[in-house]
C-alpha cells in the first residue's frame, strides 16, 4: 500500500496543501492579507515538484514503477509532466500573490486552493494509463478551471469566460468519455495496455476508428487545437491573467500527455488513420491561430490566437515516429509553458486585479516607462517568435526536425511559413513595447504596477527556463528523450 | 600566451559581455524639469571601449592568419559537442572569406559608436545595449560553421536592428518600417530552416566542412530536383538580406529610418557572405545551374539602382539605391564562378561596406548640422565646411571607381571577371553592368554639385553649420586611409581573399586565369592592373582550348 502512495506522492502533496490552505483561510482575519495562504500553495508545488524528483531517481535505478492495480504509472514520461505543471503552477502563483486588490482578499485563499486542485488533477492525467482514471484526472482539473476562469466576478467577460468554458468544455468531456466508452466496447477493457492489445485483434474496428476521433476531438477541445478552438479567445479574454498563464500550459500539457499515450500506446495500429487527422489539425490550428491572432489589439486575445497556433506547432509533432514524436512534443510543451507563461506574468503584473492595461495601445512605450518588465515582456515574445537561443525557437526546431524526419516535409513548410506569418503580430506588440507612447492617451492609462519581489522570482524563473531550454536543453532533451508513454506488461502490475 | 584556440569565442563573447553590462548601468537620472531628457556619455564611452577592444581582438586573426594553409581548411577552429541529439556542435572557424570580413565588422562598429555620439541622445541604454547585441550576431554569422549555430546568429540579427529601427528611427514611418524589414527577412528564413532540416535529415549532420565534403563527393543521397529546390531556399533567404534585386522592397524604408550606426551594417556584407559560404559552399553544382539568372538580377540591379539613384532627391533614398547598384556588383562577380570575378566580387564586398558606411556617416554628419536629407534644401556648402567637402568628394570618388581608391580594384576584376566567364551572353552583362560605373559617376557627382556646389539652398541659408570638429575627423579619416591603401595595395587584402577564391572558382577557368590573378598579387596593382589583365587577355586561347576540351 505504501509503494502505491508514493506513485501519486505529488499528488498527495498537492492536495494536502490546498486542503491545509482551505482549512487556514477561515481563520485569517476577514480583511488580512492572504499572502501568507499564497507562500504556502507556493511552498505545495514546489514540494510537489521536488517530490516528482525522488520519483525520478527510483525510476533511474527501477524502471517505471506502478500501483493501483495498474493504473496509475510513474516512468519518466509521466514525471516529466509532473515537473513542469508543478512549476507552472508554482510560478502562477508566485504570480498571483499581488495580483488580488486588498477588497478582494477574501477569495484568495480559494483561488489559492483551486489552483492546486486542478494542479493535482492534471498530475493525475499523466500518471493514469487507465482511461477512467484519466478521466476523473480531466475532470477535476476541469472544474478548478472553470471556477478559475470566472474569479473576476461581477465582470460580464468573466461570467462570459466561465460559463463558456463550462458548457463547451463539458461537451468535450462527453465527448472523451464516448470514446471511452466505445474503447470499452471494442476491446472489454479502459486499461490502455488492454485496450491497446485490444483493438489488434478486435472483430469492430469500426468502434475503435470511432473512439480514436471521440478522443481526438475531446482532448483536441482542451488543447484548444482547430476546429475545436472557439471557446479559447473569450474565455482566455474574460479570465484573470495568471489563470490564463495557467491554463493555456498545464492542462493542455496534461491534454496532450494523455493524448501522446492515447494515440502511441492504445491506438498506434491505427496511425493510418489518425496521422492524417491530426496534420489537418495541425495545419488549421496553426493557420487559424495565426490569422486570428493579426487582428486582435487586446493583448489577452493575441495570445490566445497565439496559443491555439502554438498547439498547431505542437500537433505537427505528432506526425513523427514514436520516439521522435514524444521527446519532440514533451520538449515544445516545456518551451511553451516556459515562455507563455512568462508572458502572463508580466501582463499580471502590470496592472493587477482591475487589468486596465489590455491592448495594443496602453502597451505602448511600456519600456520608458517600466524597461525591467517591458525587456521581460520582450523576451517572451522572441521567444513566441522562435528567435534562435531561447525554447522557442529550440522547440519549433526540433518539432519540425521530427515532422522533416518522418517525411512530413509539407508539413514543416506550412508550419514555418505559419511562424513567419507570427511575426506580425507579436512584432507589432513588440514594437509598440519600445515606441514612443501615443501623446493623447498618455494621461487615460493607468500607470503600470513596478514588478514586486514574488513576480520578479518567477519572471527570472521563467526567463531563466526560456533560456537554458534555448542555449542549453541537453539536459532537459535526455529526459524527453527517455519518456516514453508506453505502459508497462499487465502481469507486472498487479500488486 | 598563445590566444589562438579561444580567439573566436573572445571575439564574440567581449560585445555580448558589453551588452549585458550596459544594459545593466542605469542612464542618470533626469532632472524632471527639462523637457528634453539627455543622458550622459556614460554608454557611449562604454560601447566605444567594448568595440576598441573587440577590434584589437579581430585584428589578432589578420596578424596570425596563416596564408600557406590549404584553401578549404578552417583556422582558428573550436569545434565542441553542444547538443547531442540532434547532433549540434559549437563549431567556429575563419578562412579566407572570412577573416577580412571579420576584421570589417570590427572596425566599423567604433565608428558607428563614434556617429551616434551625439546623434543618440535619448535612450542611450538601451541603444548601445542593441547596438553591441547586433555586433554579437554580426560576427557569429561570420564565424559560425554549424548550420544550426549559424542559423542562430542569422535570425538573432534581426532582432537589435529592428528594435534599433523601431525605437530610433527617424519619422512616424520607422514601425512599419522595421516590422517590414523583420517580415522580409523573417519569412524566407523560416523555408530556410527547412531546407536546413531537409538537409539534416538527409545526411545526420549540421557541420558545413563535412557537408562541403559530402556534397563535393555527390554523397547527398536527394534527386537533382529537390536538391536544386533546396539550394533556392538557401538562396532567396540570403538574396533577400543582400538585397538582390527584385528582393529589395525593404531596403529604402529601413535605410531611410534606422539610425547611422544600424544603417552602415545593414545591406551587403551578411548575405553575401552566405551566399559564398553556403550556397556555393553546399550547392556548388545548383549555383552554378542558376548563376546565368543571378548574373542578369546582378546586371540589372546594378542599372536599375542606379538609375532609382539619379531620381531621388532624398539624400538617405538615394544611398539606399547607390547601395543595392553596389551589392548587385558583387553578386555580378561571384556568380561568375571566375577567379577574378570571385576575388573581386569579395573585396568589393570590403569596399562596398566602408565606402557605404563612410557616406552613411557623412550623411549623419550632414543631418545633425541642418536636420534633413532632402538635397534640395542644401547648396554651396563647399565653401562653408572645405574639410566636410573634401570627405565627401573622396568618398563619391572611391564610390565612384576612381583608379587609386579601392572601388576601381573591385570593380575592375568583377568586370574582367564577367568577361571571362562562360554564361552565356557574359559580354552583354558586362556592358550592361559596365554602365553602372558610368550612372553610379552622375548620381554622386550630381549630388556633390548639388549639396556643396551652387547657390545656398534654403535650410543652408537659415542654418549656420560647422565644420568637421575632432570626433568627426576621427570617425572619418580611417576610411580615407583605408580608400587609398585599398587602392594601392590590394595584395595586402587579396592574399587571404585568393585562398578562398582558388578553391571555390570554377576550375577549368581558373587554369587559364590563375596566371593573371598572379600577376595582380605581385605587381603594385591600380597602374599594373591594366597589365594584369592583358596578361589574362593573353591567356584567352588557352583558355578557349580548355572550354573546348571539355565540351
Amino acid at each position: 500500500m505504501s509503494t502505491n502512495l508514493l506513485t501519486l506522492l505529488p499528488e498527495l502533496i498537492l492536495t494536502l496543501t490546498a486542503v491545509l490552505v482551505m482549512l487556514f483561510e477561515p481563520l485569517l482575519a476577514p480583511g488580512a492579507s492572504r499572502k501568507p495562504l499564497g507562500w504556502l500553495a507556493v511552498l505545495g508545488a514546489v514540494g510537489s515538484g521536488a517530490a516528482a524528483l525522488c520519483q525520478l531517481q527510483f525510476v533511474n535505478r527501477l524502471g517505471a514503477v506502478t500501483g493501483f492495480y495498474g493504473t496509475v504509472q510513474v516512468d519518466a514520461f509521466s514525471i516529466f509532466f509532473h515537473l513542469l505543471i508543478a512549476s507552472v503552477v508554482a510560478a502562477t502563483l508566485l504570480a498571483s500573490l499581488d495580483y488580488f486588490h486588498p477588497t478582494q482578499v477574501s477569495h484568495a485563499g480559494e483561488y489559492f486552493a483551486l489552483v492546486l486542485f486542478g494542479a493535482a488533477g492534471m498530475m493525475f492525467m499523466t500518471s493514469s494509463v487507465e482511461l477512467l482514471m484519466v478521466f476523473i484526472g480531466l475532470e477535476i482539473s476541469s472544474i478548478s478551471t472553470y471556477i478559475l476562469a470566472g474569479f473576476r466576478k461581477g465582470r460580464a467577460t468573466a461570467s462570459e469566460s466561465a460559463i463558456k468554458y463550462f458548457l463547451l468544455g463539458s461537451f468535450a468531456t462527453a465527448f472523451f468519455l464516448y470514446g471511452i466508452a466505445l474503447c470499452f466496447g471494442a476491446t472489454g477493457s479502459t486499461a490502455i495496455a488492454a485496450v491497446s492489445a485490444g483493438l489488434t485483434v478486435t472483430r469492430t474496428p469500426l468502434f475503435g476508428w470511432l473512439a480514436v476521433g471521440m478522443v481526438l476531438i475531446g482532448l483536441g477541445f482542451k488543447v484548444s487545437a482547430a476546429p475545436f478552438h472557439v471557446w479559447t479567445p473569450d474565455v482566455y479574454q474574460g479570465a484573470p491573467a495568471p489563470v490564463v498563464g495557467l491554463m493555456s500550459t498545464a492542462p493542455k500539457a496534461a491534454a496532450f500527455a494523455v493524448l501522446l499515450r492515447f494515440l502511441f500506446d492504445a491506438a498506434p495500429q491505427y496511425r493510418t488513420h489518425w496521422a492524417p487527422l491530426i496534420a489537418i489539425m495541425a495545419v488549421a490550428s496553426m493557420t487559424i491561430g495565426n490569422l486570428g491572432a493579426l487582428m486582435q489589439s487586446d493583448a489577452k486575445r493575441l495570445l490566445a490566437y497565439s496559443s491555439i497556433a502554438h498547439a498547431g506547432y505542437l500537433l505537427v509533432a505528432f506526425t513523427a515516429t514514436e520516439h521522435l514524436a514524444v521527446s519532440a512534443a514533451c520538449f515544445y510543451t516545456a518551451a511553451y509553458a516556459a515562455m507563455n507563461v512568462g508572458a502572463f506574468i508580466v501582463l499580471t503584473q502590470l496592472s493587477g486585479f482591475d487589468e486596465k492595461l489590455r491592448t495594443i495601445d496602453d502597451l505602448t512605450g511600456l519600456a520608458l516607462r517600466r524597461p525591467v518588465l517591458s525587456a521581460f515582456l520582450a523576451f517572451f515574445l522572441l521567444s513566441l517568435i522562435g528567435i534562435p537561443f531561447t525554447g522557442g525557437f529550440f522547440g519549433k526546431f526540433y518539432v519540425f526536425s521530427a515532422a522533416v524526419h518522418s517525411g512530413y516535409t509539407w508539413l514543416a513548410i506550412v508550419g514555418l511559413a505559419n511562424s513567419g506569418l507570427a511575426c506580425f503580430y507579436y512584432l507589432r506588440l513588440l514594437a509598440a513595447l519600445y515606441a514612443r507612447p501615443v501623446a493623447d492617451t498618455v494621461g487615460d492609462t493607468p500607470t503600470p504596477r513596478s514588478i514586486t519581489f514574488p513576480a520578479a522570482l518567477a519572471l527570472t524563473a521563467t526567463a531563466a527556463a526560456t533560456l537554458f531550454l534555448g542555449i542549453l536543453p541537453n539536459r532537459v532533451l535526455n529526459l524527453t528523450q527517455r519518456a516514453t508513454p508506453a505502459t508497462v506488461a499487465q502481469n507486472t502490475v498487479q500488486r | 600566451m598563445n590566444f589562438d584556440p579561444i580567439i573566436l569565442t573572445l571575439i564574440l563573447a567581449t560585445p555580448l559581455a558589453g551588452a549585458i553590462l550596459l544594459a545593466l548601468i542605469p542612464e542618470q537620472e533626469a532632472s524632471s524639469n527639462s523637457a528634453v531628457q539627455v543622458d550622459s556619455k556614460r554608454h557611449a564611452i562604454g560601447a566605444l571601449i567594448v568595440t576598441l577592444l573587440t577590434l584589437l581582438l579581430t585584428l589578432h586573426l589578420a596578424a596570425h592568419f596563416n596564408y600557406h594553409a590549404a584553401g578549404h581548411t578552417f583556422q582558428f577552429e573550436e569545434n565542441l559537442p553542444w547538443i547531442n541529439s540532434p547532433a549540434i556542435r559549437y563549431h567556429l572557424g575563419v578562412d579566407g572569406l572570412s577573416m577580412w570580413l571579420i576584421v570589417l565588422a570590427g572596425f566599423l562598429a567604433p565608428i558607428g559608436v563614434l556617429a551616434s555620439w551625439n546623434a543618440i541622445q535619448r535612450r542611450t541604454r538601451l541603444f548601445y545595449s542593441l547596438f553591441l547585441l547586433q555586433q554579437v550576431a554580426m560576427l557569429g554569422i561570420f564565424v559560425a560553421l554549424d548550420l544550426f549555430l549559424y542559423y542562430g546568429f542569422w535570425e538573432m540579427s534581426l532582432v537589435p536592428m529592428t528594435l534599433l529601427i523601431a525605437t530610433f528611427g527617424r519619422t512616424e514611418n520607422r514601425r512599419r518600417a522595421a516590422i517590414k524589414f523583420f517580415v522580409y527577412a523573417f519569412i524566407p528564413s523560416a523555408i530556410l530552416l527547412v531546407a536546413i532540416l531537409w538537409l539534416y535529415n538527409l545526411t545526420g549532420t549540421f557541420d558545413l566542412p563535412t557537408l562541403q565534403a559530402l556534397a563535393g563527393a555527390h554523397h547527398i543521397a536527394a534527386s537533382p530536383t529537390a536538391l536544386l529546390l533546396c539550394s533556392i531556399a538557401f538562396l532567396v533567404a540570403f538574396a533577400v538580406k543582400v538585397p538582390i534585386f527584385p528582393l529589395h522592397g525593404w531596403l529604402q524604408d529601413a535605410v531611410t529610418e534606422a539610425p547611422t550606426a544600424a544603417v552602415m551594417v545593414l545591406a551587403g556584407k551578411l548575405g553575401l557572405y552566405s551566399i559564398l559560404r553556403f550556397s556555393f559552399g553546399i550547392f556548388a553544382d545548383q549555383s552554378r545551374h542558376v548563376a546565368p539568372l543571378l548574373i542578369a538580377l546582378g546586371a540589372i540591379g546594378i542599372v536599375y539602382g542606379s538609375l532609382i539613384a539619379l531620381i531621388r532627391s532624398d539624400l538617405k533614398k538615394l544611398a539606399s539605391f547607390s547601395t543595392l547598384a553596389h551589392v548587385s556588383f558583387v553578386v555580378l562577380g561571384i556568380f561568375t564562378f571566375t577567379l577574378l570575378g570571385m576575388d573581386g566580387g569579395i573585396f568589393q564586398i570590403l569596399n562596398e561596406s566602408l565606402i557605404g558606411a563612410a557616406f552613411f556617416v557623412l550623411l549623419g554628419l550632414l543631418y545633425e548640422r541642418y536636420g534633413t536629407y532632402d538635397m534640395r534644401d542644401y547648396g554651396g556648402l563647399a565653401a562653408r565646411h572645405p574639410w566636410m567637402a573634401t570627405m565627401f568628394v573622396l568618398t563619391s570618388l572611391a564610390a565612384v571607381g576612381l583608379p587609386m581608391l579601392n572601388g576601381f580594384v573591385g570593380e575592375f576584376l568583377i568586370l574582367s571577371g564577367t568577361m571571362q566567364s562562360i554564361v552565356a551572353h557574359h559580354v552583354l552583362w558586362t556592358t550592361v553592368g559596365a554602365t553602372g560605373v558610368i550612372f553610379g559617376a552622375g548620381y554622386m557627382l550630381w549630388m556633390i554639385q548639388r549639396v556643396f556646389y551652387g547657390s545656398p539652398g534654403i535650410r543652408t541659408e537659415e542654418v549656420q553649420g560647422w565644420d568637421l570638429c575632432a570626433r568627426e575627423h576621427l570617425e572619418l579619416w580611417p576610411f580615407i586611409a583605408l580608400f587609398l591603401v585599398m587602392g594601392v595595395a590590394s595584395p595586402l587584402w587579396m592574399r587571404a581573399i585568393d585562398t578562398y577564391g582558388t578553391t571555390t572558382a570554377d576550375p577549368i577557368v581558373q587554369s587559364g586565369v590563375t596566371a593573371g590573378s598572379q600577376a595582380i598579387l605581385k605587381i603594385q596593382p591600380a597602374t599594373a592592373l591594366a597589365d594584369s589583365a592583358m596578361a589574362s587577355n593573353g591567356t584567352q586561347p588557352h583558355l578557349t582550348n580548355a572550354r573546348q576540351e571539355v565540351r
